[in-house]
């Protein structure tokens, strides 16, 4: 047998620090679809997989892959799959019943440039509102952004953990960049490396309710043939798991789904600083932008402007309060991310009177850090 | 009053139905009750402890069909049932994992899903309720449809043509392939019953009426599509899958049509991929 966690330094790209991010935090089955670029994530997973006593399967489209990681979660194992754009967009209904079955499972958008088909080999970052919002009806999702391949290793297990405290879906938007790029990644002991698992039922079987909130508010899950014999559906539930088509229902059922995430912002939100004590201008940026904004911010600097960087690591729940914050006492936000104006929209809406701005980029590159610095200096000018 | 024989006894499929979920949401005269019998009656006859069941269902009215059964079970998202159940049979390859669900559900909307099941000998019972059309939206044509039947969206008759089920799962690699309609409820319950304890993809297309959204339309009632499935019907076991499409006309063909043995595809993939178990003896030689 191979180690489950190759405790080491590698060079390696993100796609396969996120595979191994996973074995790591405990992933044991990956459904998957092939697509640019996230194929590289699925490849590893099927080699290493098997040598865990993991199981990987290779479906027939993205939403058979989706949709039997949320089986295999039942089973009582952590569980994902990774994809792009076309194959995200695929996922979108089962991503309404994972939420509303409240499976845990991890999922892995490596973006590229879209609409349709777009760019199918260079990155972009045009999902961020997909994510947010892509399966129809209302509910909170949890999305991480990795920058860098170490982050890829790290997120993942983050995601698993979360995805495991809170029952639901968490999702990696990475993008082709990252997913690409190799660099050093550290992977340390496996004893060093904090796992969570999903807290199983405790009492008597004929009263458990698979759905009543405990710790955090979210309720112990069951394995199939623990012999609780739940329901799990994704009509309006109670519960108990069993549907109910009223109201009231709904209203006690979408508090659940929404409570646990918007009750927990502290635990669940992580950004990081970098020279904000004095900014007159914050970027806010996430995912491998936030290496054009870390520049921008360098050379900002030099030039002897109060530029500052506010890095979303986790992107949703979108960290409200950080941004009202900082708006009581800087000038102007520049949100850099690699589409037209999606997580600026959020900044924005939090900033109230202070004026935000887009570096966007189209899909397919970088933003370069000249095109933040330029409507750095305008503000600041 | 009458003394009622009946009053206090339980009846023998109590401990499979989730009692405080009766009454069903299944319309009178409709078939999916009897199917359902017929599965729970077959999960009863092979002794085999319940929380080693699971029941995955999509969308429709068969579709409700996991929200009545008392094991582990889960009602999905529409034409998802298989992929769902294919998740839960790889993860642990130990349980029974019964997929009931419908033909506009299983074949239409969920149709690729079926074929690439059966074409992996994925080792699940799926139970297809075929009533020939979309009940539970209120009767619209399905890819089960006779050709020239009534519907709500075919109102002057359905121009296509239907799907042959049992040749579809056949030619899609399925290894046990069987058809009865649900007034053969014994067969049908053994039907189930060896094909939960057999290995491999397994498919049951068990024909049953919608009076409400089909029979209604193309003018027949409840009892007559019985009788038919009485009258019109011939037990032809081994039949080739070519000669099965719907016709009452000339007679429908039931039976079991295919049994082939062949390994799943969780044991191949155990055998392919996972390293040999380490043994005290392999490990000393190293």
């Amino acid at each position: 047998m191979k180690p489950q966690v190759l405790t080491g330094e590698h060079f390696i790209n993100g796609d396969e620090a996120c595979a191994e991010g996973a074995i790591a935090a405990g992933c044991r089955f990956f459904g998957g679809y092939p697509i640019t670029p996230a194929t590289e994530v699925a490849e590893q997973m099927s080699v290493r997989l098997p040598h865990v006593g993991g199981t990987f399967i290779q479906m027939e489209d993205e939403i058979a892959a989706m949709t039997s990681i949320l089986g295999a979660a039942w089973t009582g194992i952590k569980t994902m799959t990774a994809t792009s754009g076309p194959g995200f967009s695929l996922m979108m209904e089962t991503v309404g019943l994972a939420i509303v079955t409240e499976t845990p499972c991890v999922v892995v958008n490596v973006q590229r440039a879209g609409p349709s088909t777009g760019l199918p080999t260079q990155g972009a970052q045009g999902d961020m509102m997909q994510v947010r919002w892509g399966s129809h009806g209302d509910y909170e999702v949890i999305a991480l952004a990795p920058s860098s391949p170490q982050e890829m290793f790290d997120l993942t297990i983050t995601a698993f953990n979360l995805s495991e405290k809170y029952r639901t879906p968490v999702f990696i938007m990475s993008d082709e960049i990252v997913g690409h790029m190799s660099e050093k990644v550290v992977i340390p002991e496996a004893r060093k490396i904090r796992t969570v698992s999903r807290v199983k039922p405790a009492g008597r079987k004929d009263r458990f309710k698979p759905y009543q909130p405990g710790l955090l508010g979210v309720a112990p899950m069951p394995a199939i043939g623990d012999g609780y014999n739940v329901h799990v559906t994704g009509l309006t539930h109670d519960e108990k798991g069993y549907p109910v088509m009223s109201v009231d229902t709904q209203k006690e059922m979408m508090d659940r789904l929404l409570g646990k995430i918007r009750n927990n912002l502290d635990d669940i939100i992580l950004t990081e600083d970098y020279r904000l004590e004095d900014a007159d201008v914050v970027l806010v940026s996430y995912g491998v932008s936030a290496r054009t904004a870390y520049t921008a911010v360098e050379e900002a600097r030099e030039m002897g402007l109060r530029v500052g960087l506010l890095r979303l690591i986790t992107v949703w729940p979108f960290p409200e309060q950080r941004i009202r914050e900082l708006a009581k006492r800087v000038k102007a936000f520049i949100t850099v991310e690699i589409n037209m104006g999606q997580i600026s929209r959020e900044v924005e809406r939090c900033a109230g009177t202070v004026p935000g701005f887009t570096a966007g980029h189209h899909g397919g590159a970088v933003v370069p850090p000249d095109d933040v610095l330029k409507i750095a200096k305008e503000v600041l000018a | 009053m009458k003394h009622d024989e009946t009053a206090g006894m339980a009846h023998p499929l109590e401990d499979l139905v989730r009692m405080d979920r009766i009454p069903h949401i299944w319309c009178p005269g409709c078939g999916i009750g009897s199917v359902f019998t017929s599965c729970l009656t077959a999960v009863k006859q092979t002794n085999i402890p319940y929380n080693q069941f699971t029941m995955v269902s999509g969308i429709g009215c068969s579709g409700r069909g996991a929200g009545y059964i008392n094991i582990d079970s889960f009602h999905t998202t529409h034409g998802r049932a298989i992929p769902f159940a294919s998740g839960i049979k790889m993860a642990r390859p130990d349980l029974n994992v019964i997929v009931f669900s419908g033909d506009g559900d299983l074949f239409a909307i969920g149709g690729n899903h079926f074929i690439h099941a059966a074409r992996r000998n994925m080792d699940l019972t799926v139970i297809c309720v075929n009533n020939l059309t979309y009940g539970m939206t209120g009767g619209q044509v399905a890819a089960t449809t006779p050709f020239k039947a009534r519907s709500s969206t075919t109102a002057l008759g359905n121009p296509d043509t239907p799907f042959n089920l049992p040749l579809l799962a056949y030619a899609s690699g399925a290894t046990y392939v069987a058809r009865w309609t649900m007034l053969h409820a014994r067969d049908l319950a053994d039907c189930i019953q060896e094909a939960i304890l057999r290995r491999g993809f397994s498919f049951i297309e068990v024909l049953s009426p919608c009076p409400i959204n089909y029979g209604r339309r193309n003018r027949e009632k409840t009892l007559e599509t019985l009788k038919k499935y009485h009258d019109n019907t011939i037990v032809k076991n081994g039949a080739s899958p070519t000669e099965l499409e719907v016709d009452f006309n000339k007679g429908v063909i039931l039976g079991k049509f295919i049994d082939i043995e062949k390994p799943t595809c969780d044991e191949v993939y155990r055998r392919m991929y996972r390293p040999p178990e380490e043994t005290t003896e392999n490990r000393k030689s190293r």
